[in-house]
């Protein structure tokens, strides 16, 4: 995804994060936006549910999304 | 008052929702902080006076996403939401979110439902909701829940009256159940509840769910919870995503009845605006280092005219004591002990007010969040987290609250290496030695028109603390050898103003604990010390004028400096004195006399207290001068090159020992509660001492 593009997110796909993913709000289904990357590429800022959360690159991946 | 029985009220709610500003709202400044019984997360307590005039008794617990804990201070929640059997159970929990993360906090809300304890919604920031276009049916929202429903606004005090009266009336349980616990896991649920005697079939569920971070719980409890698992093939992770699935769809189906007004999720808010500009590449790092730079700035400008005055009033306040007072030893203590001890706490609260006025204006801003934002990357390599800064940043006020605050950091080896490093952060203890030092051997010139010269050499010893701290993480986390995954996911609140009461309540906070937890371990040493240095073995100090007259008798003295002689005499011959002596072998390649070494040994104690010795020190060393601290060092005479004794090359050798020594026993006793062990506390101390050393004596011999 680059900055500023939507989707939607299909499943959580690492069982260890899933859980707390979903208690952040980051569900499927839910619509998510690609905000911007910190200065060195990671972490990202994604809206999700409402409001703006960050993740590193490597807990985004857990995040698929719909195409 | 007091045998009435009191409200009692828990406080709960996410991070960033308004949780503190309501606590604010409820106590004012009828609050207290302190620990919870056998861990040391801060239990914040206050009072709030009720409208029939009763006080009810507010719990602020620390703010959580979910009833599963994921680090100590969420476990607090668990813990005391789950007790029910003990008198510290809260009678009233009252929820609160912020209006417009609704959907997100519902989770945690209907978690908190069906623990079954009376519970009230609070919706905070109801003057929010105009902006965004959205808008919710509450009465709706209230009864699908079961539970009062009130609109608040923590910022304005708006609708807290209201919550109040509801608070009063309100006890009875929720009337709905939002989640039923799986058939599969309702066999277990059933027997603990029979074998444990528990309420309701949540919590029971919960024992099942996570019965290691309920410490309340006996080992003996333990294994029959443990047998009940077993016996039911009860699996908590396959239960726990399953009941957030379920729990999501209600709250789903309750977003589509009550929601009025949709707004558009993705509508680019202003924060992300601010970010483009505050997280920019360029612009963010800048940024950052122009607050950071401002804050040492201000300290520096800011605290020295009200820190002058609390040093001049004390400094005549002993003197008149010692006019009024009868002579005597009592007398003597409280004027050159007791006095000069309590005017070394009172000279702080300058500099912590100034440092913990910025550090609450970025937390309340929700600037810190984006610190931790754009340092993660960095951090990570260093073994550190992105929010290991904060424990950092706030270890240049203190490292006592710095290491208590990483307790936020859910990995054990980042925490560890968080904590073993946090103390090479210069905290403001340091401060007042600096300040002296600098004072002594540098200029106070300008460079390149606007710098003050002091202020650079200040900000280079914290980068000097800020850069040893990161590479010793570096060392640590090769040595350290674990596998536990590191993960950062966080909120990036919205950007607001800060709510100066609050702002106002931490620096409160902050000074009084201060003041009355490390003040007293200042007051003691500055006592012990005035009893080592006025005392000594033998009867050296008391006959030190016959003694002094018998050596000078050839010599032709001036009254004055007789009376000098025969200060520095007593003090010479003291227990202070014999101990200081004793370590100069070890010290003397550093550049430093016995008198340094006496200093050294005091301010193990508290590095503040180096200050108060040398005003000790000094005070005793010539009794009719009553200038300050720091003309008498001036003034002191290295007797083997006849120069001053604090050359550049001794104060930069001293101020770099300062800079990486451990010298604070309240930070180790910190650590010790937080490791749970001697082990980590040793090691610290250790490798900074041989820091220090190795440290001070490179910088020493460079510059002499």
């Amino acid at each position: 995804m680059k900055p500023g593009e939507v989707a939607i997110i299909s499943e959580l796909v690492d069982d260890h994060l899933s859980i707390k993913l979903m208690e952040m709000g980051c569900l499927p289904g839910a619509t998510v936006r690609f905000n911007f990357c910190a200065p060195f590429g990671d972490p990202v800022c994604i809206s999700v549910s409402g409001y703006e959360l960050s993740l590193r690159l490597e807990e985004a991946s857990a995040i698929s999304i719909l195409n | 008052m007091s045998n009435q029985k009191k409200l009692k009220v828990a406080l709960v709610g996410n991070p960033n929702s308004g949780k503190s500003s309501l606590f604010n709202c409820l106590t004012g400044l009828n609050q207290k902080t302190g620990n919870f019984p056998g861990v040391t997360v801060e239990k914040r307590i206050g009072f709030s006076r009720m409208p029939d005039k009763s006080m009810a008794e507010i719990l602020d617990l620390p703010g959580i996403y979910s009833l599963y804990p994921r680090s100590l201070d969420e476990q607090i929640v668990s813990e005391i939401l789950l007790h029910h059997k003990t008198p510290e159970c809260p009678d009233v929990v009252v929820v609160i979110v912020d209006v417009a993360n609704l959907r997100r906090s519902l989770l945690l809300v209907t978690q908190i439902i069906d623990l079954g304890l009376p519970t009230i919604l609070a919706i905070n920031m109801m003057d929010f909701l105009p902006k965004t276009g959205l808008s919710y049916n509450l009465i709706e929202l209230s009864s699908q829940l079961g539970i009062p429903v009130v609109p608040v606004n923590a910022r304005s005090g708006m609708g807290v009256e209201k919550l109040k009266n509801v608070l009063m009336e309100h006890s009875d349980l929720p009337s709905k159940i939002i989640f039923n616990v799986f058939d599969e896991a309702k066999p277990g649920v059933e027997e603990l509840r029979e074998q444990l005697d528990v309420d309701n079939d949540y919590e029971a569920y919960q024992f099942l769910q996570q019965p290691n971070s309920l410490s309340f719980l006996t080992p003996e409890e333990r294994g029959r919870i443990d047998q009940i698992k077993e016996s039911h093939k009860f699996f908590p992770g396959k239960f726990h995503g399953a009941e957030t699935v379920q729990r999501y769809g209600f709250i789903q189906e309750l977003m589509d009845k009550i929601t009025l007004e949709q707004d558009d999720p993705l509508i680019e808010s202003k924060s992300t605006k601010l970010d483009k500009v505050l997280t920019h590449p360029v612009f963010g790092y800048t940024i950052f280092f122009a607050v950071l730079f401002l804050i040492f700035q201000s300290i520096f400008a800011w605290a020295t005219t009200p820190m002058d005055l609390i040093d001049t009033l004390f400094a005549n306040l002993s003197n008149y004591l010692k006019e009024v007072l009868p002579p005597g030893p009592l007398s003597n203590m409280i004027a050159e002990g007791v006095i000069p001890g309590i005017g070394g706490i009172v000279i702080f609260i300058p500099q912590i007010a100034i440092l913990f006025a910025f550090i609450s204006m970025l937390e309340e801003s929700g600037y810190m969040a984006r610190v931790v934002f754009l340092m993660d990357k960095i951090m990570r390599k260093f073994g550190l987290n992105g929010k290991s800064v904060v424990p950092l940043i706030s270890g240049f006020a203190c490292a006592i609250p710095a290491i208590m605050a990483t307790r936020t950091i859910d990995n054990w080896k980042e925490r560890t290496i968080t904590i073993l490093v946090t103390p090479l952060m210069s905290c403001s203890a340091r401060l007042p030695v600096f300040t002296i030092l600098i004072a002594l051997i540098v200029p106070d010139k300008m460079v390149l028109g606007f710098f003050n010269l002091q202020g650079l050499v200040l900000m280079g010893l914290y980068m000097l603390g800020f850069l040893a701290a990161l590479l010793s993480a570096l060392v640590i986390t090769h040595l350290i050898k674990v596998k536990e995954r590191s993960y950062l996911i966080m909120e990036l609140p919205t950007y607001r103003w800060p709510k100066w009461s609050n702002v106002g309540l931490t620096i409160v906070d902050k000074t009084k604990s201060f003041v009355f937890e490390a003040g007293k371990v200042i007051l003691a040493v500055a006592v012990v010390l005035w009893v080592l240095a006025s005392y000594g073995p033998g009867d050296k100090v008391e006959r030190a004028r016959e003694f002094v007259l018998i050596e000078s008798s050839n010599e032709v003295l001036t009254e004055q400096a007789l009376e000098n002689r025969i200060a520095s005499y007593k003090l010479e011959h003291s227990y202070a004195g014999i101990i200081g002596k004793s370590l100069e072998p070890v010290i003397r390649p550093l550049g430093y006399d016995w008198k340094i070494g006496i200093a050294l040994v005091t301010s193990f104690a508290a590095r503040e207290v180096f200050v108060g010795t040398m005003a000790t020190i000094y005070s005793i060393g010539s009794v009719e001068d009553q200038t300050t601290i720091k003309s008498k060092m001036r003034s002191e005479i290295n007797p083997e090159t006849g120069g001053p004794r604090y050359t550049p090359a001794v104060g930069l050798s001293l101020l770099v020992f300062y800079t990486f020594a451990m010298q604070c026993m309240s930070t180790l006793a910190v650590v010790y509660r937080e490791t749970k062990g001697w082990k980590w506390p040793i090691i610290q101390l250790s490798y900074m001492t041989v820091l220090a050393y190795i440290s001070a004596l490179f910088v020493f011999q460079i510059f002499s």
